[in-house]
């Protein structure tokens, strides 16, 4: 099977305490998948290994057709290779607007030199139009990202990882704190996002996840506990108990 | 031009320096009425040359969030590479024509040998150190007023931003980086005359024949352009793409790593550039100053330079230059001597002592409650046009400003 992203065998522990353990992750390079489990399952520090933000202690983080290994590479270098991610809490770069945000996301080079001399054409600004619009920020263009709604500000932060043009997305409980309509919207947005490329969304929510219609992976104390359709897996007794039961 | 239009303080800016720089001309007694002294004139020059390093403080902790506090180190050592060329030149004039007094003709290295007990006399040594090598070539000692605070800054920032160092113990290693400098500076086998430092800096060799009259209103209208320029190059670094990204990396730097931007190329290219701009203000600095010496790379001083950019208000371009000239010509009025004491009965308040209480308070007061600065007076006059949402950048820690914004 061709995945794009192959996890496999990945332990980390932080001052002894095993947060992964001897996990294997695979995804498929136009797949949206969910991802699982109780609180501290390890499902933000799954995460973290793929961008490169924690180093595994053992275990293989392969990419793309050509595999290539993510594990000494830099978070920057990550994000180059195509792996884009969402944070837990939305960060978007408050102090600027809309259209800053989205242009600095915008898939370019990105060594110092190139970004001074780089100024947006026509083609930029008619593309940074293009994702306000299908994230709903057309008419917030040139506001100033600070000044919107939560929920406003997680579709700008999805907005911005549609820019940098990733061919996997991570995706850290993107309807925490929504209302029930930015939910609705989100979840399509996601579905949408994955007809081209591979989406990971963590969550806590039942009914979210049930709405994504997609395969589903339980995370349990670092590793992984079941796998399947969510009917499938919210009918396993072992995920009853350490997840739903509780 | 696009980059004037929309960014109209830059026009702003350098029709207020044009204006100054015309008034101190008609005023200064080498070009003009005689209004103001020689010693002001390059006082007002001095100042231009310190806005300029403020400039660069702004565009490394206001916009990029690094709060380096070593840029006047880079400062001096321009002074430094420029005094060697100096020194070096103007004994080489003096040594030349008394040696000319006896009947053989010397030899170049009777010249250099006379040149070197000239200038090391004072640290009782006569051989030339080799670091002054290049000091004979005015060209050569140029290109070190750029490339040694370039390669230093280089060397510490890759040092420092490879392993991650930032915030408050960023602040602290360039701290010690400046104090090692001075320290080293102060040792006479430095080769740098140690706490003597370079004299006699405002004769410029092959100038002798112009009054100081005259060379002050030169070296102020270098000074201005110099930071008319330097203001153009930062004002456009900040305006586009390359600003957008220091700002973010200020702001929440991993994120940026995960845009997949090199944070750590950034800071390494702003650190360089301001200190680029900070030697290149020392070298027209201390021409006007006469005399430097290793109490210059003191690090209060480039305490007080975070100081000036916090007052003006951090984050926008013509803050930083008003709070260096405001606080800077203040200082040197209060601590000139000439501001009447205040008797109060049981303690006098000698404004000379007291200038840096003022100034501290001033300091505590300006980031409790004007984040913005002396700047933010600008946006009481623009604050009568509709808001622009393209505006300056905000402080890193003024998010009440961004909420009061919100409800406009
Ligand atoms: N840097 C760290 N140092 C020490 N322990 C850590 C670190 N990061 C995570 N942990 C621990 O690892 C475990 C897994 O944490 P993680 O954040 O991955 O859980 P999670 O599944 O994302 O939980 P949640 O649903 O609450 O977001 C937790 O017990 C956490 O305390
Ligand atoms: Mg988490």
């Amino acid at each position: 099977m061709n995945s794009l992203l192959e996890v496999s065998g990945v332990s980390v522990s932080f001052d002894g305490f095993r947060a992964i353990n001897n996990l294997s992750f695979q995804i498929g390079p136009a797949e949206l998948r969910a991802v699982i489990g109780p609180n501290g399952a390890g499902k933000t520090t799954f995460m973290d290994i793929v961008t490169g933000k924690t180093r595994p202690d053992a275990g293989r983080v392969l990419f793309g057709e050509k595999s290539i290994s993510l594990l000494k590479r830099s978070e920057a270098e990550i994000a180059r290779i195509g792996v884009g991610r969402k944070f837990q809490r939305p960060t978007v770069f408050e102090d600027q607007t809309v259209t800053d945000n989205l242009m600095m996301a915008l898939k370019a080079a990105r060594g110092p030199w190139k970004v001074l001399f780089w100024r947006p054409g026509a083609a930029e600004h008619a593309r940074v139009r293009e994702l306000a619009a299908r994230v709903g920020l057309a008419e917030a263009l040139a506001r100033k990202s600070g000044e919107l709604s939560h929920g406003q500000k997680q579709w700008l932060e999805i907005g911005m990882l549609l820019a940098q043009e990733p061919r996997l997305l991570l995706v850290d409980e993107p309807a925490a704190g929504m209302t029930l309509a930015e939910r609705e919207q989100t979840t399509a947005m996601l579905v949408d996002l994955a007809k081209t490329r591979a989406v990971v969304v963590v969550e806590h929510d039942m009914e979210f996840v049930r709405r994504l219609g997609c395969k589903v992976t339980v995370l349990h104390e670092g590793s992984v506990l079941a796998e399947g359709s969510i009917d499938h897996v919210t009918a396993d007794p072992r995920v009853i108990e350490v997840y739903l039961g509780r | 031009m696009d980059f004037l239009r929309k960014n109209p303080s830059v026009l702003w800016f350098l029709a207020i320096l044009a204006v100054f720089t015309l008034a101190v001309t008609l005023m200064a007694p080498g070009t003009g009425s005689g209004a103001i002294s020689t010693s002001f004139v390059k006082t007002l020059g001095k100042t231009l040359c310190l806005a300029m390093v403020a400039l660069a403080m702004d565009l490394v902790w206001g916009y990029a969030g690094i709060l380096s506090l070593g840029h006047m180190a880079f400062f001096a050592i321009g002074g430094y590479m420029i005094g060697m060329w100096q020194m070096y030149a103007r004994t080489e004039e003096i040594v030349i024509t008394s040696l000319a007094q006896s009947p053989i003709p010397p030899t170049a290295t009777e010249i250099h040998q006379g040149i070197a007990s000239q200038i090391f006399g004072v640290v009782g040594s006569s051989h030339m150190p080799e670091i002054w090598y290049f000091a004979h070539s005015l060209p050569a000692q140029l290109a070190l007023v750029v490339l040694v605070p370039a390669l230093l800054a280089l060397v510490f920032g890759w040092l420092a931003f490879r392993s991650r160092v930032a915030g408050v113990y960023l602040s602290i290693l360039t701290q010690a980086m400046t104090l090692a400098l001075a320290l080293w500076l102060f040792q006479n086998d430095s080769g740098l005359r140690g706490n003597n430092g370079l004299s006699g800096l405002q004769n410029i060799p092959g100038l002798g024949k112009v009054a100081q009259e005259t060379l002050s209103v030169w070296f102020f209208w270098a000074s201005a352009l110099a930071l008319a320029l330097a203001y153009l190059l930062l004002a456009w670094v900040v305006s586009g793409k390359f600003g957008s990204v220091i700002r973010a990396i200020r702001d929440d730097e991993q994120r940026v790593r995960f845009l997949g931007y090199p944070v750590e190329g950034f800071k390494l290219f702003v650190f360089a550039l301001t200190a680029v701009i900070a030697g290149i203000g020392g070298a027209l600095y201390y021409p006007q100053a006469g005399i430097i010496n290793p109490a210059e790379l003191a690090p209060i001083a480039s305490i007080y330079l975070a100081v000036w950019v916090a007052i003006g208000g951090r984050g926008r371009l013509y803050g930083a230059v008003m709070g260096a000239v405001i606080v800077s010509l203040l200082s040197s009025w209060f601590t000139g001597g000439r501001v009447p004491d205040v008797p109060l009965g049981f303690a006098t308040i000698h404004w000379v002592d007291w200038w840096q209480v003022l100034l501290g308070l001033a300091f505590v007061l300006v980031t409790l409650f004007a984040p913005r600065g002396l700047g933010g007076l600008v946006d009481l006059v623009t604050g009568l046009h509709p808001p622009r949402r393209h505006g300056a950048a905000l402080g890193p820690d003024s998010g009440s400003l961004q909420e009061r914004e919100a409800q406009e």
